[in-house]
């Protein structure tokens, strides 16, 4: 601060004592996991931007995209993929909302829900895999293809075992509640990022 | 009463009657307290630092003559990729996290980081990655330098490249979930009367080192994954040969790898800036300048990546935009040196050890900045890219910046973190022989380059033998001055004089409570009715009419709110034994 703002009426106590001082130290903040969360998140969509921003750059400096001799993707079995996930984003919403009104069963139906569009997602994006014509190494494009899309699918596979670790401990007997649910909230949010970034990477990859 | 004692009670409000103590053997355990955690990134770090320093004495050694008659090309160019790998991601960054975990709470008056647990693991992951690294001793390792440019990289030792990508990944995971902590602890753990201009600077200096952190470091993790996927799986991201592009890793790397350097060097900005006002017992000049310019920097030093690749085929125009963009960076960086300069001036000045090195952090580092703005220019960089010019130029910063801060920060902090202070002449010795040996290793070295010696390469051509000579016994000069300061701080650890609780008369939180501190830092929360930089503003206030005890130097000495009058106008007297009740 510099001297000349100070305001010297202020400077009247220094320290005193503050009444309510409870914070205990070993537990986390709850207030502040969601934020910890986004700004997790902002970091490893960073990592996505990196990635996307490789492949355009790629693709501006290679004459011909995709190399010649590469297969067309097919869109049909993609699109219904894609379909899947958005809508599965909706579907753990309406989790969220159940647990708000403390309801638990309606908290679990929705999120078995959300955690069998997943599989179904991962289940198509492998079968597409096996499908295809190019593998890793047939040329930039495939290469960049194949991390991209598997790099996610890492993610759909890593925010399914939150959605089941969700489940699992809401067998307990008011583990969650209207007030407490920052795993349901936690699962949710990270679901809805890894839509997010599928449905760029699938404009990029079979749009673009 | 004395001023000492005044000092030693003026705190009694914050302080626990039995502050709990960790003992020894918890730092070596997975701890959720943010001042173990800080002493083992720092304690880590400096292990590394030495590690690191010998690889430079070997790297000195085998330049001591033109031939490679001490080790081979090879092995020189794998010690001298561990040895740039482990200076900044095993010793810089995780000082930088250590001094930020010790040191956020404290000042900001909260009693732990918001997240201790995911604190605690992202420090569990720095000794993993750092031992992984030197394990690639063990089958060949890397030769590509800390840039790891392909095609090199994927060409040399492969093995030895693929454990630097794996241990950089884990390097850079911890970096990530630290700066979540620093970024949240300090926006929303600071104690309700503390608004954000009435943090301490270092807190801003981290504010901005995280956001720096958290955008660039996954960008580096993406270019490595797939330089992994190169070197592991053979696709051809970044070989020619297959279609790839090397300059996208340039790209990828460097959009990580400048903020770096910031993210190397602000915390120590922060560092400086809280030191020199309290060995100079004057207010900062300039806090706003000062926190703000820390946000420009980070926000500038992320569009300006592509100076690093003037002779990588860079479009002119390109260049121009980076040259500029570069050059803009001075300015933020200029305020804060003249910042610090209007703080020292006319100050009265304690040339103690940590003065000494914060006075040596702005003479060197304004060196280095100096010879980056002279690199940032295209046609002077074409000239002494990958030359011993630019070794000079990053040891400037690094060293000078990172190096000459760490040092300041640990002789003003050691009494906090260990409760005793360092022997005080053994620590100007200790500066004394740093100075002097780093700049007789690096200042040659700007002829060197000059002149066109190569970087990176174990022989060299023998014209430039003499000046080589004065660099390698200037870095042994170097290693010897770390003995000092070793033995200083064991003993001083186990014997040195008790500190008490604020010895250097400061005015920031963490000097408000027990040295080391309780186990949770303050038994009741302080509560903030000064700014943390208010020496001696006596004479500055019209309002309140402050009896001077020393008319010679009234800003100086004592303020209405400053610990160090004398005698304590009984209105406005911090120590509240000297303070009558207002009713
Ligand atoms: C102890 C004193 C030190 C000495 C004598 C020293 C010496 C050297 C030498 C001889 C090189 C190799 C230059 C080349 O062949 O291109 C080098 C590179 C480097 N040093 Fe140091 N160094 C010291 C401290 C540091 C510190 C404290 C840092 C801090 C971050 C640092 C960071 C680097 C980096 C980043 C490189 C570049 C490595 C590369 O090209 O991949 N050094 N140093
Ligand atoms: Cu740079």
């Amino acid at each position: 601060m510099q001297g000349s703002t100070i305001d010297p009426s202020k400077t009247v106590v220094n320290y005193h004592h503050a009444a309510a001082a409870t914070d205990s130290h070993h537990e986390e903040h709850h207030d502040f996991r969601i934020l910890g969360l986004i700004v997790f998140l902002i970091a490893e969509g960073m990592i996505f931007m990196g990635l996307f921003i490789a492949y355009l750059t790629f693709r501006a400096v290679t004459p011909n995209w995709p190399p010649e001799g590469t297969p067309r993707l097919e869109l049909l079995l993609p699109g219904i993929n894609t379909t899947i996930l958005i809508a599965s984003s909706f579907v753990i919403h309406k989790a969220d909302a159940a647990v708000k009104q403390n309801n638990i069963s309606g908290l679990r139906t929705w999120f078995i829900a959300t955690a069998l569009m997943g599989a179904v997602f991962l289940g198509g994006q492998l079968y597409e895999y096996w499908h295809l014509e190019f593998g890793l190494k047939t040329n930039i494009f495939a290469s960049t293809f194949y991390v991209l899309t598997g790099f996610h699918g890492l993610h759909v596979t890593f925010g399914l075992l939150l959605i089941l670790a969700v489940l699992w401990r809401s067998l307990k007997p008011n583990h969650y509640n209207s007030e407490k649910h920052f795993g349901v909230e936690a699962a949710e949010i990270y679901w809805h990022f890894v839509d997010v970034v599928w449905i760029i990477l699938f404009f990029l990859l079979y749009i673009l | 009463m004395t001023q000492a004692e005044l000092q030693a009670t003026a705190n009694t409000p914050t302080h626990s009657p039995e502050p709990g103590q960790r003992k020894w053997w918890e730092y070596f355990t997975f701890n959720t307290d943010h001042k173990v955690i800080g002493i083992q990134y720092l304690v880590t770090g400096f292990f590394f630092y030495l590690i690191g320093g010998v690889l430079a004495s070997a790297m000195r050694t085998e330049l001591a003559t033109p031939a490679p008659d001490f080790v081979t090309p090879e092995l020189y160019n794998g010690i001298m990729t561990l040895h740039g790998t482990i200076m900044i991601f095993m010793w810089i960054i995780p000082a930088g996290a250590g001094f930020a975990n010790f040191l956020i709470p404290l000042m900001i008056g909260a009693r732990d980081m918001a997240f201790p647990r995911l604190n605690a693991v992202a420090f569990w992951i720095v000794p993993p990655a750092g031992i992984l690294l030197l394990t690639s001793f063990f089958v060949k390792p890397p030769e590509a330098g800390w840039t790891s440019y392909p095609p090199l990289s994927e060409t040399a030792s492969k093995a030895g490249e693929f454990i630097w990508i794996l241990s950089v990944l884990l390097f850079g995971t911890a970096s990530i979930l630290g700066a979540i902590n620093f970024l949240i602890t300090i926006l929303k753990m600071r104690i309700p009367s503390m608004g954000f201009n009435q943090m301490p600077l270092f807190c801003w200096a981290m504010l901005a080192t995280s956001g720096l952190i958290l955008i660039g470091t996954p960008v580096l993790a993406g270019a490595l994954i797939l330089l992994a996927f190169d070197i592991v799986a053979g696709t051809a991201f970044f070989n020619p040969t297959g279609g790839g592009d090397p300059i996208v890793y340039q790209h990828m790397f460097w959009f990580y790898s400048h903020p770096a350097v910031y993210i190397m060097v602000l915390p120590f900005f922060g560092v400086a800036s809280e030191v020199i006002p309290v060995h100079s017992r004057k207010p900062i000049f300039g806090y706003r300048a000062i926190a703000y310019s820390s946000l420009a920097i980070s926000f500038l030093g992320l569009i300006v990546w592509a100076h690093h690749m003037f002779t990588s085929g860079t479009p002119a125009w390109l260049r121009m935009f980076f040259m500029i963009a570069t050059m803009v960076i001075a300015v933020p960086t200029g305020i804060k040196v003249f910042s610090w300069l209007a703080t020292m001036w006319g100050g009265k000045i304690r040339l103690n050890s940590t003065m000494l090195f914060a006075m040596g952090f702005i003479s060197t580092f304004v060196v280095g900045g100096l010879t980056g703005v002279m690199v940032a220019s295209v046609p002077f960089d074409l000239h002494v890219h990958d030359t011993y010019f630019v070794v000079a130029h990053l040891h400037y910063v690094l060293f000078g910046g990172s190096v000459f801060g760490i040092y300041a920060a640990i002789y003003h902090w050691f009494p906090k973190m260990t409760g005793r202070m360092l022997n005080e002449p053994w620590g100007i010795v200790h500066f004394v022989l740093t100075y002097v040996g780093f700049n007789l290793t690096f200042l040659p070295m700007h002829e060197l380059g000059l002149l066109g010696m190569p970087r990176r390469v174990a022989m060299y051509d023998p014209q430039f033998a003499h000046i080589n000579l004065i660099c390698t016994i200037g870095s042994y000069l170097l290693a010897v001055s770390t003995i000092p300061f070793l033995v200083n701080a064991i003993w001083s650890w186990v014997a040195g004089p008790k500190a008490g609780d604020n010895p250097w008369q400061a005015l920031t939180l963490e000097w408000m409570t027990t040295s080391p501190p309780a186990i949770e830092n303050f038994e009741i929360l302080p509560v903030l009715d000064i700014g943390p930089y208010d020496y001696g503003m006596g004479d500055r206030s019209t309002e309140v009419d402050v009896p001077f005890s020393e008319a010679k130097e009234p800003v100086l000495s004592a303020g209405p709110s400053s610990v160090l009058r004398a005698d304590p106008d009984p209105s406005v007297a911090v120590n509240p034994s000297d303070r009558q009740p207002e009713e």
